[in-house]
């Protein structure tokens, strides 16, 4: 019980709910049920991309790349929709994670292979995803009018009360429990960030290791870029730009460590959860949504200063790190 | 495949000769792609090679590059500023208030400079004083600085700049040499300078390759990084001005993405993103190639987005294709 309060996924949620009933307090009616379903359901995709960056973060890596390859990925998913209707949307998903996953591997191979950083890697093919969408689709954009109902529906159908949308946050989501608490490319993950070179002397092979997360945040960006065009009835060259820096926010107010090995699934969550509220709160207490960016900005740097202040460990994290590029 | 087999370096019984090395140098290798770009874009097309052409070409990458020179002294020291662009941003917002009040053009100058300073100051003090990752950090505070514009502006727009400001961003200094651009040139020649040939660029390198024994041997390591800081802060609000004086208005969607084509440029230009290696010479001639790239295309009527997969690509492959050459050398020799 101790551990629990001491933890920081404690002290998150904590916040998350008294933003919650502060918001309550101003606005009643924003914490009923099916209000907080909604943000649930707001943040659902946020939440499975913060999932994937949070197994490339703890390795000690980054991936720039997610919100593009989520871009490009759906551009291809609604493109194929809108030519060949009747495939059916299962199918399609499958594709989209396949996609996703093609482009993670592409990711994996050049730091697994080269060597090369993977903040280079990723910052390059940043670009390089997002302006093939404009190749393939020829600067068009995929609206609703040519998607089928199907390709829309599949987010929206209501199970016990959830959209689709949220059970498939909530899949991942237990899926990635069980991957990272309970399986050894788990343990390798996180044994991979808290010491590569110890890791080596273990058994684990790093790149491989890194390429696996590559893999994943791939697959889980693909299954979004349907997600995201199944949600919001959209494929263009715009879609989710810049997202990939909301995604790194929140897995670091989630308490994911950038320089590797720490953080949890709940952190992650919970993280995505943060901005979700806040999102949603700001326009039902009367602030204008301008004021988001300079927010989620204030809540990034806070939870860097409290992380540093709970972590205390800045002298040894130097030697750490010198020891691991030596 | 493993990081052990990456950590012992391979020890050459003999150094190769300064001409040779000069010759298998990042620069040159720059240079020869720059060159081949050039020759390429004035045989596409024939409007490429006339003084003018070329002049304008240097206004789409002079603003950037003027950060990334800054940039680079703060990757190779181990760190990085993500904020830059929202630093310009705010100081293009500061300048937009301050001409509200019917401040004058040297007075908006001064503002727009020190904005960026004062921002400089806010991620050194966060990096160095509290000892924070500046990924992250810079991460947060890139929200922050461009969050407060949106704040201050909304939706709108400042706009009504006094005549006599448009020469930073649109003036010539000499026939089509801009005041961009030679002020570009000057700070080069000064980050040049200071990198390769001050006491304080030396102790530059040291920091990125080994902060514990740079502290050992009596570098003060939190003092050059936050001074490095306010150095890219300082320059960000520069860009800031002239970039504003271009456009002749301020939007608080000024400038987005930036931060991503100066960290580009940077690591196109042979800085290695891990700190302790590069040179200012590679990081002003890949801002010609970056240039050359993004006007070579746009003459051929090929739209932005196209260009960025040659940009993203060209990062790549620079980088790739040198470690493909040199593992098949080696196995080669062996």
């Amino acid at each position: 019980m101790k551990t629990v309060i001491r933890s920081r996924e404690f002290w998150l949620a904590a916040i998350v709910a008294v933003m919650v009933i502060a918001t309550n307090l101003r606005a009643p009616g924003f914490a009923a049920t099916d209000k907080l379903a909604g943000i649930f359901n707001d943040t659902a995709m946020l939440m499975i991309l913060a999932l994937g960056q949070m197994a490339v973060i703890l390795t000690r890596s980054i991936d720039l790349s997610m919100a593009s390859n989520l871009a490009l990925t759906g551009m291809i998913v609604a493109l194929i929709n809108a030519a060949f209707p009747a495939i059916p949307i299962p199918a399609l998903m499958l594709f989209a994670c396949l996609c996703g996953l093609a482009l993670g591997a592409f990711n994996g191979i050049l730091i697994w292979l080269l060597n090369i950083p993977a903040i280079v890697v990723t910052l390059g093919t940043l670009t390089i995803y997002r302006g093939i969408i404009f190749l393939i689709a020829g600067g068009q954009w995929v609206n609703a009018d040519k998607l089928s109902p199907a390709f829309v529906q599949y987010t929206r159908i209501e199970f016990l009360g959830l959209p689709a949308l949220s059970w498939y946050a909530i899949i991942v989501a237990i899926a990635f429990f069980i991957l990272m608490t309970r399986t050894s490319l788990g343990r390798a993950i996180y044994a991979v960030g808290v010491n590569p070179t110890a890791s080596v002397y273990a058994g684990i092979d790093v790149g491989r290791t890194k390429f696996a997360t590559f893999l994943i945040s791939g697959l889980l960006s693909g299954f979004c870029g349907y997600l995201w065009v199944s949600r919001y009835v959209i494929g263009s060259v715009e879609v989710a730009k810049g997202y990939e820096l909301t995604i790194i926010a929140a897995c670091v107010i989630g308490g994911i460590s950038i320089s590797g090995g720490v953080g949890t699934v709940a952190g992650a969550l919970l993280g995505a959860l943060f901005l979700g509220v806040i999102n949603s709160a700001l326009p039902v207490i009367n602030v204008s949504p301008f004021w988001q960016m300079a927010i989620s900005g204030a809540a990034i740097i806070l939870a860097v200063v409290l992380n540093a202040r709970g972590e205390k460990r800045g002298s040894r994290l130097i030697l750490r790190e010198a020891e691991a590029t030596s | 495949m493993t990081d052990l087999a990456h950590a012992t370096r391979h020890i050459p019984d003999r150094l190769d000769s300064p001409a040779r090395a000069a010759l298998y140098s990042w620069p040159t290798l720059l240079l020869i792609v720059g060159i081949v770009l050039f020759i390429v874009n004035s045989l596409a097309s024939p409007y490429f090679l006339s003084p003018w052409s070329l002049s304008d070409a240097t206004f789409n990458f002079t603003e950037k590059a003027i950060i990334a020179l800054a940039m680079a002294l703060l990757i190779i020291a181990g760190e990085i500023d993500l904020s830059v662009a929202s630093i310009i941003a705010l100081a293009s917002t500061a300048m937009g208030v301050a001409l509200q009040f019917g401040v004058g053009v040297p007075g908006l100058v001064v503002i727009g400079i020190l904005t960026g300073l004062l921002c400089g100051i806010f991620n050194g003090f966060l990096v160095t004083g509290l000892g924070l990752p500046s990924i992250v950090v810079t991460i947060g505070t890139m929200s922050f600085f461009r969050g407060i514009s949106y704040i201050v502006l909304g939706d709108q727009a400042f706009k009504g700049y006094p005549p006599g400001f448009d020469y930073f961003g649109q003036g010539y200094v000499w026939w089509v040499v801009s005041f961009e651009f030679a002020l570009f040139l000057l700070f080069a020649l000064l980050y040049y300078v200071l990198l390769h040939h001050t006491n304080f660029g030396r102790q530059v390198f040291t920091i990125g390759n080994n902060p514990v024994a740079a502290r050992f041997s009596g570098v003060r390591v939190e003092r050059v990084k936050f001074i490095l800081f306010c150095l890219t802060g300082l320059m960000s609000g520069i860009a800031a001005v002239l970039l504003t004086s271009r456009l002749a208005s301020t939007r608080p969607s000024i400038a987005v993405g930036w931060e991503l084509e100066v960290v580009t440029m940077v690591v196109l230009g042979g800085v290695s993103i891990l700190g302790g290696s590069g040179t200012i010479q590679g990081v002003v001639i890949a801002a010609f190639i970056m240039g050359l790239v993004t006007f070579g295309l746009g003459l051929l009527n090929v739209p932005g987005i196209v260009m960025s997969i040659f940009i993203g690509a060209l990062l790549i492959c620079v980088i790739a294709l040198p470690i493909i050459w040199s593992r098949t050398r080696r196995r080669a020799t062996r």
